[in-house]
C-alpha cells in the first residue's frame, strides 16, 4: 500500500494571463483529512479540478492514488470521489434512483449497488425517505447524501469543495464527523473549505492566497510555529479606541479584532501583560481582562496574510 | 455499455417527470400540423371586388358576370361613384376594384377599343398578383369573345384566328395545393425543433445544475454521455414523425407515395444531423436561458426562412441560395417533398442523401470534439 495518497509537483494553472494556482506542491497521505484553506478566489477550486481532471493543469505534475492526473485520467477517476460546492445530484431523480444511477455510472453490479445504497441511506440518515426527491430534504441532508453518492464506488480518495457552503452549523458538526468516520475507516480526504472552525478538524492545512501556498502543517502547528509571539486577548469597552492606541505601540506587533476582543501579539522581548496595562492606561481607556491565550488559526491567517502585505495599507 | 444503459433509464426517469414534456412532444407537433394544415394556406380562392359600373349596359353586365362566374372574385358591393372605391380598399374590404367606363357598351358594340379600370390592393402582393393574373386571363377571353363576335358580324364567319391552346396538366400536386408543398415539410420541422432544443436544454440544463460536472469526475467516457443523452431525443424525434405523417395522411389526405422505409431511414439520417446541432449549441451555451435563444435564433430563424419550409429557394437572391446549401433541412425537404408527393426514391434523392450523411459527420464530429474539450 502506498502511503503517499496524493503528491502534487508545481502544479499551475493560468488562465490567459492570470494565474489562478502558482506552482502549487504538496503531499497528502493516505487516510489523512486534508484541508485547503484560502479565500474565495484564492485557487482551492481550481487545484481540486485540477486534480479531479476537470482541468487540465497548465504545467506541473500531479499523482491521485499512485497514478499521473494528466497522463492516466482514467485510473484517476475510479479511484476518486467529487462533491461540488452545488448540490449536483439529479434534483428531478428520488434519493433511491439517484443512487442506483450513481453506482450504475462507477460500474457496480446491481448486487453491489443494492448494498452500498444501504450503506448510503445509513450514512445520509435518510431511512424511509428513500422515495423523497432531493428538493425535499433539508439542506444538511442534501450533502450528506451527495458525499454517499460521491463514495458509492468506495474511493480511495474523497475531493469535497466547500462542502458545507449554506449548511447550519449543527449539520456541519455532523457532516464533519461523517467525514472523520471516513477517514478512520482509510479513506484519504481533501477538502476545501474558508471556513476557519472547519480547518481546526484537518490532520493538515495548506493556507492558500492568490494561488501561492503560503503555509502549511497541521493546525497546531501552524499555531505554534507561524506565532512565536504570546497572543493576548484583551476586553475593554472601547474596542476601536483601544486597538488605535494598542497598533501605534512599538512593543506591539499585531492587533486584531474578534467581536467585542482584541487579540493583541506582543514583541517577546517585553511583558505582555504590563505592556497592555500601560498602553491603556495612557490613553485613559478601561481594561476589565486581559490574558494569554493560545492563537486561533484565524490568528494565524490574519498574521500570515498581513506578512503577505494583503490587510495592510498601500502607504 | 452498461453506463449507457443507466443513463438512458435516468433520462426517461426525468422525461417522465418533466412537467413539460407532453406539451413539447405531442401538443407542439399536432398544434402546428394543424395550423399549418388548416390556417395557413397561400393559395389565392378569393380575390374581394368590388364593382363600379358607371355604363349599365348589356355589355357592362356579361363583362362582370364573367369575374363573378370565375369563382375567384366574390364582389361584396356594387358603387356608383368612383369615390366610393377607396372606402372599401382601406377597410380592407375588397381586394380589386373594377371600373366600367361609361361609353363600354356602345364602343364594344361598334368595335372600338373600350376602357375598364381595376385598382388592386398591392399591400398583400401575393394575393394582389394571383388577382392581377386571374383578371387577365378573364379580360382576355372576353375581348377574344368580342373579337370573335365581330367578325362574325362582319361576315367573316368562317374565318377563325389561329391561336394555340397549350394543354398544361399539372403532376404530383394537380390541385396546386400550397398544403400539400407545406405539410411534407413540416415533418422536418417538427423533427428539427424536437431535437435541436431538446438536446441542447437536456446537456445545458446539467452543466448549470453540476451534474455534468459530477459525470465528468466518474470513469464514464464522453461518447457514452452523448450517445445516452442523444438516444431519447431520437426516440422522440421518431414518435413525432409518426404522429405528423399519420396527421398529414389521416387528417389532411396526402398520401405517401415513395416508400415509408426510406423515409424513416432518412429521417433517421435527418435526426442525426440536427442532434449534431443541439449537441454543438450546447458547446457553445452555459445557461438554458443562451441555449434556448442561440437555438431559436441562429438555428431555427435561418432553418425556417431559408431552407425552402414555405418559401421556394429559387425566389430568393443568389446569396441566400448559397447560404441554403449549408443549412441540412434544405435537403431534407428535397426528399421528404420528394418520397411524400412524387415517390420518389434513392436512385434520385442520392445527392441530398450524400449532402446530409457529409453533415451529419461533420457536425457530429465537431461537436464531440468540442463537448470533450469544454469538459476536460
Amino acid at each position: 500500500m502506498q502511503k503517499v495518497s496524493i503528491e502534487a509537483h508545481s502544479l499551475t494553472k493560468r488562465f490567459g494571463s492570470f494565474t489562478a494556482v502558482d506552482d502549487v506542491s504538496f503531499s497528502v497521505a493516505k487516510g489523512e483529512i486534508f484541508g485547503f484553506l484560502g479565500a474565495n478566489g484564492s485557487g482551492k477550486s481550481t487545484t481540486i479540478r485540477m486534480l479531479t481532471g476537470l482541468l487540465q493543469s497548465t504545467s506541473g505534475t500531479a499523482t491521485v492514488a499512485g497514478y499521473d492526473i494528466n497522463k492516466q485520467p482514467e485510473q484517476v477517476k475510479m479511484r476518486i470521489g467529487y462533491m461540488s460546492q452545488k448540490f449536483s445530484l439529479y434534483a428531478d431523480l428520488t434519493v433511491a434512483e439517484n443512487i442506483r444511477f450513481w453506482g450504475g455510472i462507477y460500474g457496480l453490479t446491481d448486487a453491489k449497488i443494492a448494498e452500498r445504497r444501504a450503506w448510503a441511506i445509513q450514512t445520509a440518515g435518510l431511512e424511509g425517505r428513500e422515495a423523497s426527491l432531493p428538493s425535499a430534504l433539508p439542506g444538511g441532508f442534501k450533502q450528506r447524501l451527495a458525499l454517499a453518492c460521491a463514495m458509492l464506488h468506495e474511493p480511495e480518495i474523497v475531493f469535497l469543495d466547500e462542502p458545507t457552503g449554506g449548511v447550519d452549523p449543527i449539520m456541519r458538526r455532523r457532516f464533519w464527523d461523517l467525514i472523520r468516520q471516513l477517514a478512520e475507516a482509510g479513506t484519504t480526504v481533501f477538502v476545501t473549505t474558508h471556513y476557519l472552525d472547519e480547518a481546526e478538524y484537518c490532520n493538515r492545512l495548506m493556507l492558500i492566497h492568490a494561488g501561492r501556498i503560503i503555509a502549511g502543517g497541521s493546525p497546531q502547528e501552524l499555531k505554534t510555529q507561524y506565532i512565536q509571539n504570546p497572543v493576548m486577548e484583551v476586553e475593554t469597552d472601547r474596542v476601536i479606541e483601544a486597538m488605535n492606541a494598542l497598533s501605534d505601540d512599538p512593543r506591539i506587533e499585531e492587533t486584531s479584532v474578534f467581536g467585542t476582543l482584541l487579540h493583541v501579539s506582543i514583541k517577546p522581548e517585553y511583558n505582555a501583560e504590563d505592556v497592555i496595562k500601560s498602553v491603556l492606561a495612557a490613553h485613559n481607556l478601561p481594561l476589565h481582562r486581559a490574558e494569554r491565550i493560545v492563537p486561533s488559526l484565524e490568528d494565524v491567517f490574519i498574521h500570515l496574510l498581513d506578512q503577505q502585505g494583503v490587510t495592510s495599507d498601500a502607504s | 455499455m452498461r453506463a449507457i444503459l443507466h443513463i438512458l433509464r435516468k433520462e426517461f426517469l426525468q422525461l417522465r417527470r418533466d412537467p413539460n414534456i407532453v406539451r413539447l412532444i405531442f401538443i407542439g407537433p399536432i398544434a402546428q400540423l394543424l395550423i399549418f394544415g388548416f390556417a395557413i394556406n397561400l393559395d389565392v380562392n378569393s380575390v374581394p371586388m368590388i364593382v363600379c359600373d358607371l355604363d349599365h349596359s348589356l355589355q357592362s353586365h356579361d363583362f362582370i358576370a364573367r369575374f363573378e362566374n370565375s369563382g375567384y372574385f366574390p364582389i361584396v358591393a356594387y358603387v356608383d361613384r368612383i369615390g366610393d372605391i377607396d372606402d372599401y380598399l382601406q377597410r380592407g374590404k375588397a381586394s380589386i376594384a373594377i371600373t366600367i367606363s361609361r361609353e363600354f357598351g356602345r364602343k364594344i358594340a361598334k368595335g372600338e377599343p373600350a376602357q375598364v379600370q381595376a385598382i388592386v390592393d398591392g399591400s398583400e402582393s401575393s394575393a394582389a398578383s394571383v388577382g392581377i393574373s386571374y383578371a387577365q386571363a378573364i379580360v382576355a377571353g372576353y375581348s377574344q369573345q368580342v373579337m370573335l363576335a365581330g367578325f362574325a358580324r362582319r361576315g367573316f364567319g368562317m374565318l377563325r384566328p389561329i391561336s394555340v391552346e397549350p394543354e398544361i396538366r399539372v403532376w404530383y400536386n394537380p390541385d396546386l395545393r400550397s398544403r400539400n408543398y407545406i405539410l411534407p415539410g413540416l415533418l422536418g420541422m417538427i423533427l428539427m425543433q424536437a431535437t435541436v432544443v431538446l438536446t441542447a436544454l437536456a446537456i445545458v440544463k446539467e452543466k448549470e445544475t453540476g451534474t455534468m460536472e459530477q459525470l465528468i469526475v466518474t470513469p464514464v467516457k464522453t461518447w457514452q454521455i452523448i450517445i445516452g443523452k442523444l438516444a431519447p431525443f431520437t426516440i422522440i424525434g421518431i414518435i413525432d414523425i409518426l404522429l405528423a405523417l399519420a396527421g398529414i395522411t389521416l387528417l389532411f389526405g396526402i398520401p405517401v407515395r415513395g416508400s415509408l422505409v426510406t423515409l424513416g431511414g432518412l429521417s433517421a439520417l435527418f435526426i442525426l444531423t440536427t442532434l449534431g446541432i443541439g449537441l454543438f449549441v450546447s458547446t457553445v451555451s452555459s445557461t438554458q436561458q443562451q441555449a434556448m435563444m442561440t437555438a431559436m435564433f441562429f438555428v431555427m430563424l435561418p432553418m425556417n426562412f431559408l431552407s425552402g419550409f414555405i418559401f421556394p429557394i429559387e425566389n430568393m437572391p443568389k446569396l441566400i441560395q448559397l447560404v441554403s446549401y449549408l443549412l441540412p433541412l434544405r435537403y431534407f425537404f428535397e426528399i421528404i417533398r420528394g418520397i411524400v408527393l412524387r415517390g420518389a426514391g434513392l436512385d434520385v434523392l442520392w445527392p441530398q442523401v450524400l449532402a446530409l450523411v457529409v453533415f451529419a459527420v461533420g457536425i457530429l464530429t465537431l461537436s464531440a470534439v468540442r463537448f470533450k474539450k469544454k469538459l476536460a
